[in-house]
């Protein structure tokens, strides 16, 4: 990939992420917290190209315990989000 | 399906489908995180997000050239299994510990990847792909995951209760300071590409060690935002090596998750009214800088459950403040119950929380949502301020320096200056609290020695359930 496209990507993300993030209530800053935890979870793929393409024992060593870290990223981060936004029920859903 | 096999597919359409599948996962994460952010439409985001998880690892099978299937796919599922069981089982008040442990595992593995790379370049063999300034961000990746990775565990351990104490030393910031420049060195040494074994080793340990010891200084207090900063370096640290990697879809969730946790970050801080700086390099939340010069005037003064209860139920106002003392004595269910014996009796009950009350942002309100408490009776700092001059009985339930006056009155105090919630203006103020010691941070509260305060000792579930019987006998 061409380096300013990169650098696109780059700048349109970080944007994105701001803007996403901006007009957030306070009562959702840790759920959002742990819900962006889990989307660097992705990682877990990065994890599994570095693995697939390892040769040397060294290399699958630490492959290894890359995907194994990713995976708990990505798992974990999930479901504890998942329980945090289970609760958010207002009192009119409830009736 | 072992052996670098050309793909799963015909090599055109195995690119197509896999540039496709990140193209797809990247609008979910975003769309995701974008739900997330409205209390209606969250809990649809997560599973947005989950399925761009899904699509994007299976696809990742399909990649041309891969080896270690095997290894793999056991990698997945033992670390996939595990943080399930154990996501799973935490109690909700375990959450932020939760969150700076699986942070930190996602930080490890953005530098596993980059060690993966570099030892690539170390053994002559060179990077997956060369491209434009690889090199030089999978070392930068290696060194923000690294530190986000050691630096989460400690953060883990501290709210774990593992690591109870503050360790701070003589010279700490300087030894921090000469690491630190060690670390540029070996880090500029390494983007260059040629390289020993033992600069490559010594990368890795100094910023492990780097990690640690930025952490362990930290108070308590500080908590929240040391996790949200970690959580912003991992979401970096995976952008970088989504460059490396030459992966969109690591890229662009990357880089949005490091923006978004930056902003997040401020937002904590600007809630404590303290710049990152002095979360990170000053000693707040550690007692020793504690000490206010306002002479404490008054005492403290005790007050029956029971007669608390009384007035409560035959108060026309009340507001709940609940702290990290509610989510340490689990008596959020008890505080429900409470609210509702109350509302039967006409009274009206919300619930004001501060911006950093607990151990993160929004701690109180995941735990007033697990009891059952509906977000609508949960008012913030600013909407909520303007309440308590009217207000009969303001509850405080174990929150401490976020209720106290020192921010307000004490220009000397650590935390003058923060946004407080204004409880010493309602006319009753009752306090539910352990002790007589002063809070995390170690500053008198002036609030407990106001004439209209009465202290209410003990822990909060047996209290909160002292409080319903209380009630319930009138």
């Amino acid at each position: 990939m061409e380096g300013f496209v990169a650098l696109y990507i780059f700048m349109l993300a970080a944007f994105t992420g701001y803007e996403v993030i901006s007009k957030v209530p306070t009562i959702l800053h840790t759920p959002l917290m742990s819900g962006s935890n889990f989307v660097h979870g992705i990682v877990l793929v990065g994890a599994m190209v570095a693995l697939g393409s390892a040769t040397t024992t060294a290399e699958q060593v630490i492959g290894f315990i890359a995907v194994l870290l990713g995976a708990g990223n990505a798992v974990g981060g999930y479901v504890v989000t998942e329980r945090m936004l289970e609760m958010f029920i207002s009192s009119k859903e409830k009736n | 399906m072992d052996g670098p096999s050309q793909s799963l597919l015909q090599p055109g359409v195995a690119h197509w489908l896999i540039q496709a599948s990140y193209f797809l996962a990247a609008i979910l994460f975003i769309s995701g995180l974008k739900k997330m952010s409205h209390p209606k439409t969250a809990r649809g985001g997560i599973i947005w997000a989950g399925v761009g998880m899904v699509v994007a690892t299976l696809i990742t099978f399909a990649e041309p050239g891969m080896h270690n299937y095997l290894l793999m796919t056991t990698a997945i599922f033992i670390g996939g299994i595990l943080a399930w069981w154990t996501g799973k089982r935490v109690a909700m008040t375990d959450m932020p510990q939760m969150i700076a442990l699986y942070n930190g595992m996602g930080g490890g593995s953005a530098a596993a990847i980059a060690a993966v790379e570099l030892l690539r370049v170390l053994t002559g063999a060179g990077l997956t792909h060369e491209s434009f300034a690889a090199r030089e961000l999978a070392v930068v990746g290696a060194l923000i995951g690294t530190v986000a990775f050691s630096g989460s565990l400690v953060a883990f351990a501290k709210l774990q209760g593992w690591m109870r104490k503050v360790y701070r030393f003589p010279g700490q910031q300087a030894l921090n300071g000469i690491l630190f420049l060690a670390l540029l060195v070996l880090g500029f040494i390494l983007a260059r590409g040629e390289f020993s074994a033992t600069e490559y080793y010594a990368f890795f340990a100094i910023a492990l060690v780097i990690g640690v010891l930025m952490t362990v200084p930290i108070g308590g207090a500080d908590m929240p935002v040391v996790i949200s900063l970690y959580n912003a370096l991992t979401g970096l640290a995976v952008g970088f090596e989504g460059f490396v990697l030459q992966n969109p879809a690591m890229m662009i969730a990357g880089i949005v998750v490091g923006s978004a946790g930056t902003l997040l970050t401020q937002l904590m801080a600007k809630a404590m009214n303290r710049p990152i700086s002095n979360v990170l390099f000053s000693g707040f939340g550690t007692g020793d800088d504690g000490g206010s010069a306002l002479a404490v005037s008054g005492s403290m003064k005790a007050i029956d459950a029971s007669d608390a209860a009384i007035t409560m139920a035959y108060a026309e106002k009340v507001i709940i403040i609940p702290g990290y003392g509610m989510a340490v004595a689990q008596a959020q269910h008890k505080i429900w119950e409470l609210v509702k014996l109350l509302q039967e009796k006409g009274v009206k009950v919300s619930f004001a929380i501060h911006p950093v009350a607990g151990r993160m942002p929004g701690h109180m309100n995941v735990l007033l949502a697990e009891a059952g408490v509906p977000y609508d009776l949960i008012y913030d700092l600013e909407d909520v301020n303007s309440q308590f001059p009217t207000t009969d009985v303001a509850l405080v339930i174990g929150a401490n320096d976020v209720v106290n006056p020192a921010a307000r009155k004490d220009t000397s105090s650590p935390i003058y200056g923060m946004p407080i919630l204004d409880a010493d203006k309602a006319k009753n103020v009752f306090v539910i609290k352990r002790g007589q010691g002063t809070g995390f941070s170690g500053i008198e509260n002036l609030l407990f020695f106001e004439d209209n305060t009465r202290m209410c000792y003990g822990d909060a579930q047996d209290v909160a359930q002292k409080l319903i019987s209380g009630v319930k006998a009138m």
